[in-house]
């Protein structure tokens, strides 16, 4: 299945929770804000929300700025 | 300076962009004695994990993380990245910006009081970056925003305060805090903001672009303190014509006499 990721086409095996979305990305969970389809998800979602076929998926953390 | 329900113990609030490296940044935010920093709300880098991140080199025992909304264009997307940056930052606090003009980064003041009302109402601590402008700074206040920020000039500019009369006027205007956002070049300009009668300064690029940084950092710091004290020390009047400081009688060689 396919999602798009931050804009971009992305493949995947199949079902898996943000949680484990965000592992297979190498990217820490506690520093990073996740939006699928412009819903904005709690942390404590990570683990139980599933991303499947289509879905948007947008992953934010923090960057340097004024 | 007290925000909202937050008293902190410096005026200076400072970025974190543009910097050399974060290293350098981490210095600079050290000699500051700040103890909130702007940060802004982007995409992850999926493609290059090995990267150290911005947030290594910030200690939030320390240093209060402040999401901003730069870049954003319309209220949609500014309420849409304060959401995002509550959530990756754990805070409800938002440095709000709705820009309206590319080569000005000047604000859409329209756009940024919507915005201002709908965060307000989600129990965001708003704190609104705006033109020096107190028609809108009154409009901010009423619609709930926990401090109003007047640029000096634009973002990056380094001009110093264009307007002081303007920042004058806002800060007789309003009752929560006002602290001038943008516009800074070096020491004394952020000294005449808080003269001017500032709560504070908030600034990225004077510091980040100084040729020592660490030290325009610690500059800053000073003059922020500088300008503090003498706003409440209160100036002298000006006046046209000299007024002599010693005294004019004994004067040697002079006719009169005690």
């Amino acid at each position: 299945m396919q999602i798009r990721l931050n804009g971009e086409p992305h493949a995947l095996p199949g079902r898996v929770t943000i949680h484990a979305l965000l592992d297979t990305l190498g990217v820490a969970s506690e520093r990073v804000a996740v939006e699928v389809n412009r819903r904005i998800l709690t942390r404590s979602e990570f683990t139980v929300v599933t991303v499947k076929d289509g879905d948007e998926v947008e992953v934010v953390t923090f960057v340097g700025g004024g | 300076m007290r925000i909202a329900d937050k008293e902190l113990g410096s005026r200076l609030i400072l970025g974190t962009g543009k910097y050399a490296s974060f290293e350098l940044m981490r210095s600079c935010h050290e000699i500051s004695a700040t103890e909130v920093v702007t940060v802004a709300v982007r995409r992850v880098n999926l493609t290059d994990r090995s990267k150290e991140t911005l947030l290594d080199y910030i200690d939030r025992d320390r240093f209060m993380l402040l999401p901003n909304t730069a870049a954003c264009y319309t209220e949609d997307d500014a309420v849409r990245t304060a959401r995002l940056g509550r959530e990756a930052g754990l805070s409800n606090w938002v440095k709000l910006e709705v820009i309206g003009d590319e080569k000005t980064l000047f604000p859409d003041t329209e756009a940024l009081l919507k915005a201002t009302r709908t965060l307000v109402k989600e129990g965001f601590v708003v704190l609104p970056y705006t033109n020096d402008d107190v028609v809108v700074a009154k409009k901010l206040e009423d619609a709930g925003a926990a401090a109003v920020m007047p640029l000096g000039a634009p973002i990056g500019s380094g001009l110093g305060i264009q307007n002081p009369n303007n920042l004058l006027l806002i800060r007789e205007a309003i009752s929560v805090p006002m602290i001038v956002d943008a516009g800074v070049g070096t020491a004394s300009d952020a000294a005449v903001a808080m003269e001017l009668g500032a709560d504070g300064v908030l600034m990225n690029t004077a510091i980040a672009e100084a040729k020592d940084p660490v030290k325009m950092a610690d500059a800053m710091k000073r003059a922020v303190f500088a300008g503090r004290l003498a706003f409440e020390a209160g100036r002298m009047p000006r006046r046209r014509y000299a007024s002599a400081s010693s005294p004019l009688e004994g004067v040697v060689g002079s006719s009169s006499s005690f």
